[in-house]
C-alpha cells in the first residue's frame, strides 16, 4: 500500500496537465467559433446548409490519421499556411502545444456544433421572434434569451468536447509527436507505457482519466436531469 | 392611420392560394380578423410584423413599413405581437419580461397591477397558468407602447371563464393605451365585445368587413331566430323522426319530417330557424 502511495505521489502529471490545458483551450476556442456557425445553421434555408453541415461532421466519420495527415500537409512548413508563419512570424505550426490546439479544433468541431445546432433548433421561434419583437438585435437575443434557456445543451457541448479533446490519440500523435512537456498528452504518456511494458503506470494513468471521466459525466447527467424538473421537458 | 395593402402568393393545405388584403385602420381602431384556419389571418399579421416578406405596402401615419423599396426590419417597427403559444422568456421573471422590452419600471408596474399579476411578479414563466401567462405576454406587448398591436388568437387555449376575464382585461387595457390593435379570433362574442372593426377573410381575401353587428349577425329572410347547427344523429322514434343537433356547444333535439329525413345527413351543417316566437329570458 505505501509502495503504491509512494508510487503515485512520484508519477509525472504532466501529461495530464497538458491534456487538459489543451481539452480546455479548445473547448472556449471552439465555443466562440461554433456558437455563430451553430446558430446561423438552425436558422437557415439556404441551399448550402447541408454542405456545411457534411463538412462540419466529417472529423466524426473520418479516422483521425487522415485528419492528422491533412492538417500536418498544409501546417508544415512548406505549406503555404505554415510556410507564412514560419517566415513573417517565425513560428512554427507542428510539433508544438499550438498545433495540438489547431488539430484539436478540426478534430473536436463537431462535438460542438451539433449540440449547440440541435438546441436552438430546439427552442421556441415564436420567443425568439418575440424577442426581435421587443426591438432586441440578434446578438442580443442571442446572449439573453436563447443561451439562457438551453443551459444542458451549452454544458453537454461543453463537456463532449472536453472529453473528446481528452481522448484524442491519432491526432495528437500525429501533430504533435509526443515530445515531453511540449505535446506529450495522457492518451500517448498510457500508450507509450505499454510500449515499453510498464504496466503499473500505465494503470495508474488509466485509472486515472477513467475515474475523472466518470465523474465529469456523471455531473453532467445529474445537472441535465435537474434543469428538466426546473424548465419541465425542454421544448 | 394605418394602411395595409399586401400580397402573397401561399402554398396553403389546400394548395396555392394567394393573400390579397387591402384595408385602412385609424388610431384606436379594434380589428378583429376571422375566417376558416388555412384563410391566412395569422401570415396576414406575421407580415405586418415583418416576419414574413410579402409584396405591397404597409403605411403606419407617415412611415412606409413595406414598400417596393424598403422592408423596415422587424426591430424598427413599433409593433407587439402576442402569440397564442404566449412565448415568453423562461429563463426571466414576469417582471424580467416586461423589463426586457424596456426598462420602464412605473409602466410594468402599472400594466401588471391591471392585469392582477403585480403579486405574482417574482414568478418564473413555467409556474403560471395558462391565463395568467397569457396576462404576462399582454402586458410584455405594452411595455413598448407600440402603434400597431397584433394579437393571434391569444384566448383560444383558454377554459371559457378564463377568456371572458381576460377579454375583459383587453377591453381594459385598450380603453387605457388606446392601441391601434388587429386580432385574430373565431369567437363571435369575444368579437362583438372588444372590436370596432371587423374582417371576414378567406382564401386569402376579405369577404367581408363592416362592424361587429353588421358582419356577424346571419339573417336570412325574416327569421326572428337562426342558429347554425351540425348534425349528430337521426332516428325514427314511432312514427316522427328526431334530430339530434349540436348548437353552439348545446344539444338539441327536434322534430323533423320523412322528406327532411332523407336530404339531411349526419355531420352535416344547416342553418335553423323560427319565426313566430316570444322567447323567455331567464
Amino acid at each position: 500500500m505505501k509502495e503504491l502511495f509512494f508510487l503515485i505521489s512520484e508519477l509525472n502529471y504532466q501529461p495530464f496537465i497538458l491534456s487538459f490545458k489543451l481539452a480546455a483551450l479548445t473547448s472556449i476556442i471552439l465555443f466562440s467559433l461554433c456558437l455563430p456557425l451553430a446558430w446561423y445553421l438552425s436558422q437557415t434555408k439556404s441551399k448550402i446548409k447541408p454542405y456545411l453541415e457534411a463538412i462540419s461532421a466529417l472529423p466524426i466519420v473520418l479516422p483521425p490519421s487522415v485528419i492528422g495527415f491533412y492538417i500536418l500537409i498544409s501546417l508544415s512548413p512548406t505549406s503555404a499556411i505554415g510556410g507564412f508563419f514560419n517566415d513573417v512570424f517565425g513560428i512554427s505550426l507542428v510539433f508544438n502545444f499550438s498545433s495540438l490546439v489547431i488539430a484539436s479544433c478540426f478534430y473536436s468541431l463537431p462535438f460542438m456544433v451539433q449540440p449547440l445546432q440541435a438546441a436552438f433548433e430546439k427552442l421556441n421561434q415564436n420567443m425568439l421572434d418575440a424577442s426581435y419583437l421587443a426591438g432586441k438585435s440578434t446578438v442580443e437575443t442571442i446572449i439573453r434569451v436563447a443561451l439562457p434557456n438551453m443551459k444542458p445543451a451549452v454544458l453537454s457541448a461543453f463537456v463532449i468536447t472536453f472529453a473528446h479533446t481528452v481522448g484524442e490519440f491519432g491526432v495528437v500523435l500525429m501533430i504533435g509527436g509526443s515530445i515531453e512537456g511540449e505535446t506529450k498528452v495522457a492518451s500517448l504518456a498510457i500508450y507509450e507505457f505499454v510500449e515499453v511494458l510498464d504496466y503499473q503506470s500505465a494503470h495508474i494513468y488509466s485509472f486515472i482519466m477513467l475515474a475523472l471521466s466518470f465523474i465529469v459525466l456523471l455531473g453532467v447527467y445529474i445537472f441535465n436531469a435537474k434543469s428538466k424538473i426546473r424548465f419541465g421537458e425542454f421544448k | 392611420m394605418i394602411h395595409i395593402d399586401i400580397k402573397k402568393n401561399l402554398h396553403g393545405n389546400l394548395g396555392e392560394m394567394s393573400l390579397d388584403v387591402n384595408f385602412t385602420l385609424e388610431q384606436g381602431d379594434f380589428l378583429c380578423i376571422s375566417g376558416k384556419s388555412g384563410a391566412g389571418k395569422t401570415t396576414l399579421l406575421r407580415i405586418i410584423a415583418g416576419l414574413e416578406e410579402a409584396q405591397g405596402t404597409i403605411k403606419v401615419d407617415d412611415t412606409f413599413w413595406l414598400n417596393k423599396k424598403q422592408f423596415l426590419k422587424i426591430q424598427k417597427r413599433e409593433i407587439s405581437f402576442v402569440f397564442q403559444d404566449y412565448a415568453l422568456f423562461d429563463n426571466m421573471s414576469v417582471e424580467e419580461n416586461l423589463l426586457y422590452v424596456k426598462k420602464d419600471i412605473p409602466l410594468a408596474k402599472k400594466l401588471l397591477s391591471l392585469t392582477q399579476m403585480y403579486e405574482l411578479r417574482k414568478r418564473h414563466p413555467s409556474t403560471l397558468s395558462g391565463g395568467q401567462k397569457q396576462r404576462v405576454a399582454i402586458c410584455r406587448a405594452l411595455m413598448k407602447k407600440p402603434k400597431l398591436l397584433l394579437l393571434d388568437e391569444p384566448l383560444s387555449a383558454l377554459d371559457n371563464v378564463m377568456r371572458q376575464n381576460l377579454q375583459n382585461e383587453i377591453l381594459l387595457l385598450h380603453k387605457e393605451f388606446d392601441t391601434t390593435t388587429i386580432m385574430v379570433s373565431h369567437d363571435v362574442s369575444e368579437i362583438y365585445k372588444l372590436a370596432s372593426k371587423v374582417i371576414i377573410l378567406e382564401n386569402g381575401k376579405i369577404i367581408k368587413e363592416g362592424k361587429a353587428l353588421e358582419v356577424l349577425l346571419k339573417h336570412q329572410g325574416s327569421q326572428k331566430f337562426s342558429f347554425e347547427a351540425e348534425i349528430l344523429d337521426i332516428k325514427q322514434v314511432d312514427v316522427i323522426y328526431i334530430a339530434t343537433l349540436c348548437i353552439a356547444q348545446q344539444l338539441v333535439e327536434i322534430v323533423i319530417s320523412k322528406k327532411q329525413k332523407d336530404v339531411l345527413s349526419i355531420g352535416q351543417k344547416i342553418r335553423v330557424g323560427t319565426k313566430a316566437f316570444s322567447p323567455i329570458l331567464s
